[in-house]
């Protein structure tokens, strides 16, 4: 269990929660858990590969899970998990 | 070691010192600081929501040469949040409306001004005549071109981004720290993930994350070393929660650009490396004109109008006669669609229901699909005036 921080590219995918309290003993576990409770975002999250999209990071606390095991750094309750997508502002996608 | 050479500095008139005596009170700028901020030479890259507080800060702060980049006109809805611009500027390029207001500011700022698209083509060249780059742009094509830019030629890239109610900033300095690409080393797909035009932006919040680029800009300039600055920090900010963040930024040794072995040494196809320009088109819709698609309803012609805007956003303008399916639920929902009959998919502006009609044809869907050109935008422009355009 820890706390998903869920940004606001992927609010809408998310029931609109800014944070949710998930299960999984791991990042990528609390991210999987939070796919299949809103199966909508799943798309936005992943490749069809299953791999999670290159555009988003995943950090625990203030680090960034490259830097520690990947989607197998393990979590505690008391951590938050937050995904850190680009965001790239106003043009129309033309 | 500054990023300023001493042998540019020149000294300040007296006028110049009582101007900016708010500065040279501070040691940590102080009069040579404000010296270096005189003889620095700063590129606002966009002057829309981001640009506009960049560029006035920087003028007021007394920055000495102030490009700025913009191919755009100012229209209306820019002016809820691109404070450089005013109602009458309506309709002139954004880069002639941001010189007229830095120079009403301070006359004493050179004004340049590039009234350009920024590409691979011209972006070095640009790029290379300044100190510092702000990146205020708006989209991932330039966000990249800036990047890479600013890497080959050694510059640091002051870069900020926002969303809805989200922003970020940073500074990317590849020689002392980690660039864009090391953070994100590919875009979202096109139409992943919706733009400020689609999803809307509250619009103070380029006004902080621009201001926080300017205060890192400016620290750059008048500095002695990078210390407090956003090198290796990524800095969240949302605006709703009035939550601040910060995130540490690592430079990654297998970045293609700034890596220890990069494969990147040219400014590359931007618009290729986003997925702009598939290299088989699919063929997933056809495009319905305003007036084509009222005609065939004029002649009582059986369509599905499918409108996959949000609620809140039906209480702006309403298509009749359309079925609400938002986009997140198309695919789930696909089941409610026949075949047999022709399909109208709706959004704002004829972007965000591509991503729709690819969702309905990953299900199998081999119904005739037509997407509603410019949405009903142009819907409101062409054949229903009664209708606002947002």
């Amino acid at each position: 269990m820890a706390t998903l921080l869920i940004p606001t590219a992927l609010r809408a995918f998310a029931g609109g929660q800014p944070e949710l309290d998930l299960d999984g003993s791991t990042a990528g576990e609390v991210i999987a858990a939070l796919a299949l409770k809103h199966p909508e975002i799943k798309e936005h999250l992943y490749e069809e590969s299953g791999k999670l999209r290159s555009f988003i990071n995943v950090y625990v606390g203030d680090e960034n899970v490259k830097k520690l095991q990947g989607l197998d750094t393990p979590v505690k309750e008391s951590d938050s998990v937050m995904l850190v997508p680009a965001i790239a502002g106003g043009r129309k996608w033309d | 070691m500054g990023l300023i050479d001493e042998g540019r500095l020149e000294s300040l008139s007296h006028e110049e010192i009582a101007r900016y005596s708010r500065h040279l009170l501070l040691p940590e700028i102080g009069l040579e600081g404000q010296k270096r901020i005189k003889a620095s030479k700063v590129l606002i890259v966009g002057t829309g929501g981001l640009g506009a507080p960049l560029a006035l800060y920087l003028a007021a702060a007394g920055v000495g040469t102030i490009g700025v980049v913009d191919f755009d006109f100012v229209e209306a809805s820019n002016l809820q949040r691109q404070i450089i611009h005013g109602v009458r500027d309506i309709g002139r390029p954004k880069t002639a409306s941001a010189r007229d207001k830095i120079r009403s500011i301070n006359p004493g700022v050179k004004v340049v001004e590039h009234n350009v698209a920024l590409t691979s083509s011209n972006a070095l060249q640009i790029i290379s005549q300044y100190d510092v780059v702000a990146d205020g742009t708006d989209n991932y094509q330039t966000r990249y071109l800036v990047n890479d830019a600013c890497v080959l030629l050694g510059k640091p890239n002051v870069y900020g981004s926002i969303f809805q109610f989200e922003g970020q900033a940073s500074v990317f300095y590849s020689k002392e720290g980690p660039c864009y690409r090391c953070l994100y080393p590919a875009p979202p797909p096109p139409g992943l993930v919706p733009s400020c035009a689609e999803g809307g932006v509250m619009g103070v919040l380029p006004g902080i994350v621009g201001t926080i680029q300017a205060g890192e800009v400016i620290k750059l300039i008048s500095g002695e070393s990078l210390k407090g600055t956003l090198v290796g920090r990524l800095l969240l900010f949302d605006q709703w929660r009035m939550k601040f963040r910060e995130l540490k930024l690592d430079k990654d040794p297998d970045c293609p650009i700034c890596g220890k072995n990069p494969t990147i040494h040219e400014l590359i196809d931007y618009e290729q490396f986003c997925g702009l320009k598939p290299e088989t088109q699919e063929i997933l819709y056809e495009t319905i004109e305003p007036l084509e698609l009222k005609a065939r309803l004029d002649a009582g012609e059986t369509l599905q109008i499918i409108d996959i805007r949000e609620p809140h956003e039906k209480a702006i303008a309403k298509f009749p006669g359309a079925k609400s399916m938002p986009l997140g639920q198309v695919k789930r929902r696909s089941s409610e669609f026949d075949p047999s009959i022709d399909t109208v998919f709706i959004c704002k502006i004829g972007t965000r229901s591509v991503f729709a009609i690819r969702a309905l044809r990953e299900t199998g869907y081999d119904g005739k699909i037509f997407n509603l050109a410019d949405g009903i935008n142009g819907w409101a422009r062409d054949v229903d005036k009664s209708l606002p355009r947002y």
